[in-house]
Parts: C-alpha cells; structure tokens; sequence
C-alpha cells in the first residue's frame, strides 16, 4: 500500500508540470507582449522594461520555463508585482479564510447531499424524491454569488441574524469564527450539495435492485441498517468520485463566494491581482490550487481499496 | 397459447397506432413524455424573444441615465426599479440577455468543433494519444474559472476575449469526451469492414464516427452553453468579464452589489433571470440526454 501511494504521488509530478508550464506559456500564447499588459495602461517605458526584466521575459522562452520550474521544486512562486511581498506570503496571509470556507462547505454538501439522495432513491418516485430532484437541477444551476445575496437579504439584511459580511480568525473564539461564516459556507455548499445527491442517487438506484438488499430486508433489518451499511456502502465509489472531481467547482464558487462577503480569502486575492494584472499573484494561486485538486483526487483513488476490497493495488 | 391471442388484439385495439396520430397528437405525446424538455424550451423560447426583440417589449435606452430617478424602487414606471444611475433595470436586464446568449452559443459552438476535431485525431493516432492525455489531464486540473480568469487579466476586456477565455478550459472536456468515443467505437465491426474495403482514416473519421458522436455531442453542447452562461456572468461581476459599460447581467449585478441594502432589485432581477435561463438550458440537456438515449 505505502508503495502504491508513493508510485501515484510520482505520477502526478507530470501531471503538475504540465499545470505549470501551461500557467506559464498563458503569458505567451495571449495576444500582444505581456510586459505592455501586464504594465497598464499609463505605463511608461521604463516601466515596462522594469517587468520585463523582472519577470524574465526578455530570456528565450525554454530558459524561462527552465527557470520557473526551477523555482518551484525550491518553492519560490515569486513575488506580487504589485506589493513586492513574496507570493507564499501572499497566499499564507489569505490561507485560513480559504480552507475554513472550503472545509465548513464541503461538511455540509456531504451531511446533506448524501443522506437526500439516500433517502430519494429509497422513496423511487415519491413527492420526496421529485423534490430531492428539483432541488439537484436547480440547485447545480444556481448562480453562486446570486443565491449568496439572496441568502443575505433574508438573514442578515432583514433578520439581523447573522452578520452581513467579513470574516473572523478562529482564533477570536469559535462562535463568531461560524456565525461570520455560515452564510458564505451554505451558500458555496449548494452546487456541490445538488451534484452530490444527484450522484448519490443514482448510484443507490442501481444498488437497491440487487439481491442482497432484498435479502436484508427480507431477514427484518432496520431499513437505516440496510440503507447505510449495505447499499450506501456498495454505493459509495461513484459519491466519493464525484466528491473529488466537484472540488473544482467548489474553488470557482469560493472564489465569488469571498467576493459577495468580502472574505480575505485566495479567491478575493486572486480577484485583486487580477484587477492589477499581478500575473505571479495569479499563477501562484492556479498552481497552489491545482494541486491542491490533484491530491484530493489522489486520495479518493486510495479511498476505492479502503471502500471496496475488490480492488487492489 | 391461443387463448392469449384475443388479449393482445385487445390491447392493439385500444391504442392506435402511432401514425394514424395527427401532428398535434404526436405533439402533445411528446410533451408528456419529455416534461423536462418541454419546460426548459418554452422558458428558452421566452428569454431569446426577450433579449432579441428587447426594444419591442416596452423597454427604454438601457444606457440612459436619470439622475433624479436613481435607485427607485420597482414600480410602473420602473418595472425591476432603477439603479444608481437612475438606468432602468428591466431595460438593462433585458439587454442583458444578449450578452449571455451570445457568449453561451459561441462558447458551446467553437468549443465542440474546436474538441472534436482535436478529439478525433488524438483518439485515432495512438502515438499522440499517451502524451496528449497526460497534457489534457494537466489541463483539467486547473480549475475552469481560475483558468478563464488567468486568461482575461492577459486579454483586453471585451466580449470576444470572454468567449476565448470560457472556451480554452472546455475544450480539453470535449477531447476527452470525443476521444473516449472513438476509442470503443473504431473496434466496431463496420469500422473494421470499411477499412477492409480501403477506407483511409480521413473517411473512417468522417463517415463512421462522427455521426455517432452527433447526439453525445450535443448533449455536451447544452451543459457547455449554461455554464459558459454562468461563467460569463461569474468573470463580469468579479469585474473581469464584459466591459463595464455593455448591460450583462454580471455587470448589472456588480453594479448593484455596493447598493444590497438600499436596493436589493438591481441584484434580485438580473440575478432571476440568469437562474432561469441556466436552469432551462440544463433541463433541455437532461431531456435530450433521455430521448438521445445519450450513456
């Protein structure tokens, strides 16, 4: 097993090396220099000689892939041309607010996405199973930072439940760490929660006709029993598949997410160096991510020999 | 034996067969069948008459500014109320429709020619298929809106470059798509006899596969278009999409999100509206998914 683990780590490197040198050539393959883009439009001469140096575009482009590769196996992602602080420090300063938003939304797609679509594809056909339905294609239709307004207006605008936006560190105490970020977190939750009961769903529907469910019903187990150790179980790849692949997703919602409630998280980083043209802010984050999904997808991999002992590696 | 052959004359009896339907009857069999269609279409139909035909439906100049009109609630004057600039908001979320119907098509259109055709030569040359799934592989694991996002702060801000920046990250989909495809359906035995009898791959491609690939692809087309609707609407309201002074619904909305407590129908409008047309486009993807028999 830790072999195993090992040999699929090493065959996400080239995985992870096409991701950068695709951030990189971005710089390249778009129209016009880049140096002239990325300086603005009340740039001077100078200035755009200054980038140009000091992104190494004036070196011949395999020089520059060779150098940028470099970089980041020694973990050097640059610094912001904007702010002149190193990219790590960029993104560790707006890590927390990220993970918390991601981790807190991810729990609720899975607490809830799952057990709907259970619960849908036992009652085949009921007015619950319509409604788990409707809520799966609306609710993967609906427009994130949208539904984030809404969510706003009726609990913090009108009810003054919870607060309208910004966020607090955990560090300040836990109750106003969730209260700051229940809103943005349900909101971000829902695509994922819709995709998950969908897939949860239809993977049941396909496990419930077999023999040995009506073999556990027959001998008088508890319909939870059934449901969840043997069909949910034998159910459960294409979920945990989905819950992998959906993480993309996920990164895009969040990145609105924290724009609607003004979090300090990567996406409102990212969203700000875009507004600057701070392309080295920009690639940092695409690769920090990306990997980040790479691993994730990894691990559900690993995940299969753990919820299925047919499969080995 | 024979006595169940008067049930089944019953049975024939009782349902009319299916030519001697007149159209309308097929027609209203066929909503039945496909309520999900149906719903979808009609809502589609509703949102191209509203965006295309916009000045016919009692709307204003969507750029007029009205100073002492700004930030009314809705009324008869102002159907979804005014905004900061005293623009009526149903005129300009009308107008709007334009923008996302344009880029949904474009998108869905250049990325599935674009895909296929890239598709189609990876799946059937195997010496590039290895090393350009690996590549595709890469590509995908960059997440869809963080690619476009890369791509627009590169690119001047103007519809075109919207649609090149959504249409870059579904194209690798699209390979991988047509590219598992070709690999089940070249083992087929007519592929096999057509080459027997000479066809060179150029033929095979055309004439063989492509038309197997028509109803998984359009399939694909309707998920492409609703989310590059989406995506447009995400990228000009993270200010990174249309240009700011073109109505999309996007940019109405980040308009109008400095103004959420004063006046929540400059997001609430535009917002109901995007929802709509992505939820009936995914519906007429679902529907055609089950009468395309697509997987």
């Amino acid at each position: 097993m830790l072999r195993e683990i090992l040999r699929r780590l090493v065959a996400t490197i080239p995985v992870m090396g096409v991701v950068a040198i695709a951030v990189f050539a971005l710089l390249h393959v778009t129209p016009g220099d880049p140096a002239v883009i990325i300086a603005g439009d009340y740039a001077t001469a100078e200035d755009i000689a200054r980038i140009r140096t000091k992104l190494g575009l004036d070196q011949p482009f395999v020089t520059q892939v060779g150098i940028w590769l470099g970089r980041i196996v020694r973990g050097d992602l640059g610094a912001s041309i904007y702010s002149g602080l190193p990219v790590t420090t960029l993104i560790k300063q707006r890590a927390e607010a990220t993970i918390s938003l991601t981790l807190l939304a991810m729990l609720i797609s899975i607490l809830v996405g799952v057990p709907i679509g259970v619960l849908a594809a036992w009652r085949r056909g009921s007015w619950l199973d319509r409604g788990v339905m409707v809520f799966a294609v609306s609710g993967f239709s609906m427009p994130t930072f949208w539904l984030g307004f809404l969510l706003v207006y009726v609990f913090a605008i009108s009810a003054h439940w919870l607060p309208v936006q910004g966020f607090q560190s955990i560090e300040r105490g836990l109750w106003p760490f969730l209260r700051h970020l229940i809103l943005p977190a349900v909101t971000l939750s829902v695509v994922y929660m819709a995709l998950i009961a969908r897939m949860t769903r239809a993977s049941m529907l396909g496990v419930l006709d077999e023999d040995y469910i009506r073999t556990a019903f027959a001998k008088g187990l508890a319909p939870r029993r059934v449901l969840v150790r043997h069909a949910l179980k034998n159910a459960s790849l294409p979920v945990v598949t989905i819950i992998g692949i959906g993480f993309a997703l996920l990164i895009g919602g969040a990145v609105v997410t924290e724009s609607v409630f003004a979090l300090p998280g990567l996406g409102r980083l990212t969203v700000d160096a875009i507004v600057r043209r701070d392309y080295p802010v920009i690639q940092g984050v695409i690769l920090l991510v990306s990997a980040v999904y790479v691993l994730l997808n990894l691990v559900v991999d690993l995940l299969y020999v753990v919820l299925d002992p047919r499969i080995k590696y | 034996m024979a006595s169940t052959l008067p049930a089944l004359g019953a049975d024939l009896a009782v349902a009319p067969p299916a030519e001697r339907l007149s159209a309308a009857g097929r027609a209203r069999r066929f909503a039945r069948r496909n309520p999900t269609l149906l719903f979808g279409a009609v809502v589609m139909t509703v949102i191209i008459a509203g965006g295309v035909l916009a000045p016919a439906w009692w709307t204003g100049d969507p750029l007029e500014m009205q100073p002492a009109d700004r930030l009314q609630a809705p009324s008869a004057g102002h159907w979804f109320g005014s905004d900061n600039f005293g623009r009526d908001v149903y005129t300009r979320t009308l107008y709007g429709t334009r923008v996302s119907l344009v880029v949904g098509a474009a998108v869905a259109l250049a990325s599935l020619v674009i895909g296929t055709a890239l598709g189609l030569v990876i799946g059937f040359y195997r010496r590039l298929d290895a090393v350009m799934m690996r590549v595709m592989d890469g590509l995908m694991a960059i997440p869809a809106i963080l690619l476009a996002l890369a791509l627009m702060a590169l690119m001047k801000a103007s519809v075109r470059n919207v649609i090149i920046a959504l249409i870059i990250p579904e194209i690798p989909r699209v390979i991988r798509l047509v590219r598992a495809s070709v690999l089940s359906l070249r083992e087929l035995t007519m592929v096999e006899a057509a080459r027997a009898l000479g066809a060179r791959t150029p033929r095979v491609l055309v004439r063989y596969i492509l038309p197997a690939l028509v109803a998984p692809l359009i399939v694909q087309a309707t998920y492409i278009c609703a989310s590059a609707i989406l995506f447009e609407a995400y990228l000009s309201f993270l200010g990174a999409g249309t240009p700011p002074h073109i109505p999309s619904w996007g940019n109405i909305m980040a308009e109008g999100k400095t103004y959420v407590q004063l006046a929540f129908w400059i997001i609430l409008f535009p917002g109901l509206f995007l929802a709509l047309t992505v939820l009936a486009i995914n519906l007429i993807g679902d529907g055609l998914r089950d009468l395309l028999d697509v997987r």
